[in-house]
């Protein structure tokens, strides 16, 4: 008798088990034994989490799926040595759970894209997508991005081997940091059964500045101001009227215009005497307003997840851009393409809704700056047709190929799903 | 320290390839003098020194371009080199390689604080950073002890630390974009003045990648407001238990302090002697616990960091009451290394983390070790975050006593590893933990790590000899591991 959870190996031949199409290892020698077999069949994989990010990237037929649901749970975690370790499968909510039992957040606030992409929010994802989508939210600026929480993993790579790097330590400098390079990389390098992650305190007290009636020029010039402050600002956002509209936080949608937003967290004390300091110095940009705990983690929540477009089907970009340029970046494309674009991390980041079929407009508006843009919700056709991330120059592109070639140099893992399969 | 074998065939050519080299940068820019060359032996690792065959030192990036290609072309190694402050050795010249040095590379290309960033050439120095964004009130974070000297290039190819990336990062966490040549020639750029480079994270690859992958000519980094206040804590504590105790307690509370270190006796008795900076003798364990930000928020943390020390049994407890006071707070532990420089002849420093709560039973393992090897040790320890500096007292010139002091130190690296800790925090791999990486990767995770190099620098001419033990031809690597000419699960059914 062979079963799933008996067997070492997920091919039994000659097993009474009937074999699913789905490859779904439970432990991580069933992870390497399904890359072997791939590697052996020249089989490429659509790699699947928990599946919340399905229709992220670039979008390809692959017929078999590798589901790594089952390698689900919370290795170590000890609160004050600040490092969590899960299988990479574990669902973001029971690590997020975990940690809030301890006072304790991926400070770095892990975008919820089911908002964007499924109209669901409680399609949170698994550990491991969170880390191969590599999204940040608003906290980004103060805290840096997912890359910079990301310690170490075990992984198995194209070539059908397991192999580690980096730590569960918070500071290591052993050998090449591969960790970064697993972020963002859309499962195309490897496949990792393991991760850990630096984890914070959650701060004592939230506060955000609210700035009524600024236009996206004006917004992006007051977050500078707010930004550049010695006040320790965490978050700085701005919703032109239309989007503020749909806030569900009430003294955002009542405000009938522009609302610009600068949060400040920390020590009781201190929150207060910085949020006074910067009403101070914002005040002659504009009517000032004031969230306090509850309405200020909302507020956040809804900018880092973007979920003002749910019900509605257009595209949505998120474009990566000097904070500095955040302004006349959306006006020149919304010029040329209508939309709307909300602001994040102090005008470096924009968020931009517009119809289908403008990828022209948005590249170019991005040629001679530093950046890049990508598609995180489109219609399938412009998803196989365009580029859903940035091209790139041809000997960095280059680059990138030998990269992934010297991870999975048969091309089994994700392949298309993030550069074009060479 | 065993380096790949020189190759007698480009010794050989060595007139012909400086002759090349004057050819792309004039005048003084190649050294090719016998004592000349000897300023360029070692790094800060001085116990391992080796004269470069020639050093070039380019003006321009087209120089660059220009030298790495030839190289290239020739199969001629080449070892990057910044300021030559590092303490792993990675700068050290191979005797059949070009040392090529960025030391010229000294501009400030821009500072953007619309942005927040300063956009600078690799040979400036860390702190000349600040020194271009201060009149703002604007500094660069990361704070190697090294940063009057060291420069900014170096610091992102050790991926530099410093008593402050507890609460604000390594290098990595600092660096916005590079501008990087490849061993072909190639220039390349990674990252710029938005927050999130696009594609695969090549910057954070890059970073810390000790020269094997690329030469860096253009680094942007993100500047951050100074914080209005700073003040700083003196706990003493009768055991070192104690005093971990106190730091768990510390994160427990949500308190995540600007500076978080800890030292042993030794270190405080030798620092003391030293610098005369009023620290209690009486104690086992010193604990440094700075806090920084808005003066109303400094005042409150003091004052609950202060209460946490006493409840773990803090038996001296001081808070910092001006900046005179904090600056001698800390002149002890900035001075640690001359100190023990004081007390005997040569020093070790060794640089493993490990998981804080085993801080206790690694420090009872190194003092029996102590005992074992007859060799003193004191330790310093960015406590925050488990980076732990051991430093070894040894005389060079007493038979046997450098190469116990190497094992005494291979021992206590591998002990932190054995703990769930790394080889190196801050410092790097280089040529002195190079020969300890199978003690925490195996050959199949050092083998992935070199395909990637494969992926920058085909031919190895990069830096070879440096972080890894054993060079393998990237085709070699590129190969699968065939076993009796089939791949594994040849006859499996697909389902």
């Amino acid at each position: 008798m062979c079963t799933m959870a008996s067997c070492r190996s997920l091919i039994c031949p000659g097993s009474d088990v009937p074999m699913t199409e789905t490859l779904h290892p439970e432990n991580e020698d069933q992870l390497l034994d399904a890359l072997k077999w791939a590697v052996s069949a020249r089989a490429p994989l659509n790699v699947i989490g928990l599946g919340s990010k399905a229709t992220l990237g670039q979008s390809v037929q692959i017929e078999q799926a590798l589901d790594l649901s089952a390698l689900s749970g919370i290795l170590h975690y000890e609160p004050s040595e600040l490092v969590l370790t899960a299988r990479a499968g574990t669902p973001l909510n029971h690590i997020q759970q975990a940690l809030a039992e301890n006072n304790q957040e991926m400070a770095f606030e892990p975008v919820n894209l089911g908002a964007v992409l499924s109209n669901d929010e409680t399609a949170k994802g698994s550990i491991g997508g969170l880390i191969a989508g590599g999204f940040a939210g608003p906290r980004r600026i103060r805290q840096g991005s997912v890359r910079d929480h990301m310690l170490g993993f075990r992984a198995i790579s194209g070539r059908g081997e397991l192999f580690k790097s980096g730590g569960k330590v918070m500071k290591n400098v052993t050998g090449f940091d591969l960790s970064k390079l697993m972020t963002g990389s859309m499962g195309t390098l490897a496949i990792m059964s393991e991760v850990s992650i630096k984890v914070l305190p959650v701060p004592e007290k939230s506060r955000t500045v609210l700035v009524y009636g600024l236009s996206d020029e004006d917004a992006v010039a007051a977050m500078r101001l707010a930004v550049n402050s010695p006040h320790e600002v965490s978050s700085a956002a701005h919703l032109p009227a239309a989007i503020a509209a749909r806030s569900g936080v009430d003294l955002v949608a009542g405000a009938g215009s522009g609302v610009t937003a600068i949060r400040v967290e920390g020590p009781g004390p201190s929150v207060e005497a910085r949020c006074a300091s910067l009403q101070k110095s914002l005040s002659p940009f504009g009517t000032l307003e004031e969230l306090h705990s509850q309405r200020s983690t909302q507020f956040w929540a809804e900018v880092r997840d973007a979920g003002y477009w749910s019900s509605t089907d257009v595209s949505i970009w998120r474009l990566s851009v000097p904070p500095s340029r955040g302004a006349d970046i959306a006006s020149t494309i919304m010029q040329q393409c209508g939309g709307e674009a909300l602001f994040d991390w102090g005008g470096g980041l924009i968020w931009l809704a517009v119809e289908d079929g403008h990828q022209d407009a948005i590249r170019s508006a991005l040629s001679g700056v530093d950046g890049h843009a990508t598609l995180v919700r489109g219609v399938e056709a412009t998803r196989q047709s365009a580029n859903v991330f940035q091209p790139q120059p041809a000997p960095l592109a280059a680059l990138s190929t030998r990269v992934k070639t010297a991870f999975d140099p048969y091309g089994i893992l994700n392949p298309g799903r993030l550069y074009p399969v060479a | 320290m065993r380096m790949p074998e020189p190759d007698a065939e480009i010794i050989a050519q060595r007139d012909h390839i400086v002759t090349a080299l004057r050819q792309i940068v004039s005048g003084e820019g190649v050294i090719a003098d016998e004592n000349e060359l000897s300023a360029y032996e070692c790094d800060g690792l001085s116990a391992y020194r080796q004269r470069p065959m020639v050093v070039v030192l380019p003006e321009t990036k087209a120089q660059v371009a220009q030298v790495l290609k030839y190289c290239h072309a020739g199969g001629i190694k080449v070892v990057p080199r910044g300021a030559g402050t590092g303490l792993s050795g990675g700068a050290l010249p191979l005797a059949d390689g070009v040392t090529l040095g960025l030391g010229k590379f000294n501009k400030i290309l821009e500072v953007d604080l619309d942005n927040r960033c300063v956009v600078a050439q690799p040979g400036v120095t860390n702190l000349g950073i600040t020194a271009a964004v201060e009149h703002a009130g604007f500094y660069y974070a990361p704070d190697p002890s090294s940063q009057i000297a060291c420069s900014i290039g170096g610091n992102v190819a050790e991926n530099s630390g410093g008593v402050h990336c507890l609460k604000y990062g390594l290098t990595t966490n600092n660096v916005l974009g590079v501008e990087m040549i490849m061993m072909d020639g190639e220039i390349i750029r990674l990252g710029g003045r938005h927050l999130d480079a696009g594609g695969y994270d090549l910057l954070g690859v890059v970073t810390g990648s000790e020269g094997l992958l690329g030469v860096i000519t253009e680094v942007t980094v993100r500047v951050l407001q100074k914080p209005t206040t700073a003040r700083a804590l003196l706990l003493g504590f009768g055991t070192s238990v104690q005093a971990g105790e106190c730091v768990a307690g510390i994160i427990d509370h949500g308190i995540i302090p600007g500076g978080l270190e800890m030292m042993d006796k030794h270190a405080i008795h030798a620092t003391e002697d030293f610098v005369h900076a009023g620290y209690p003798m009486d104690v086992e364990a010193l604990l440094i616990v700075e806090l920084d930000g808005p003066q109303v928020e400094v005042d409150l943390l003091i004052e609950r960091v202060g209460k946490i020390a006493s409840d773990c049994g803090a038996t001296y407890n001081r808070a910092s009451e001006s900046e005179e006071e904090r600056e001698r707070f800390w002149a002890g532990r900035k001075n640690a290394f001359p100190a023990m420089g004081r007390i005997s002849p040569d020093y070790m420093c060794m640089d493993g983390t490990i998981p804080r709560s085993k801080l206790p039973y690694v420090l009872k393992r190194m003092s029996e070790m102590s005992t074992h090897y007859g060799l003193r040790v004191a330790n310093v320890f960015h406590a925050g975050d488990g980076n732990l500096h051991p430093l070894i007292l040894f005389d060079a010139n007493l038979a046997d006593e450098l190469e116990k002091a190497e094992a005494f130190g291979a021992e206590i690296l591998k002990l932190c590893v054995e703990v769930g800790g790394v080889l190196t925090g801050e410092h790097g791999v280089g040529v002195e933990k190079r020969d300890l990486m199978g003690e925490m990767f195996t050959e199949d995770d050092l083998k992935q790590q070199q395909r990637l190099k494969c992926a920058f620098d085909p031919d190895q001419l990069l830096n070879p000899g440096k972080v890894y033990p054993t060079l393998h031809r990237c085709a070699e690597l590129g190969k699968m591991h065939v076993h009796n000419g089939e791949l594994p699960f040849p006859d499996l059914p697909r389902f």
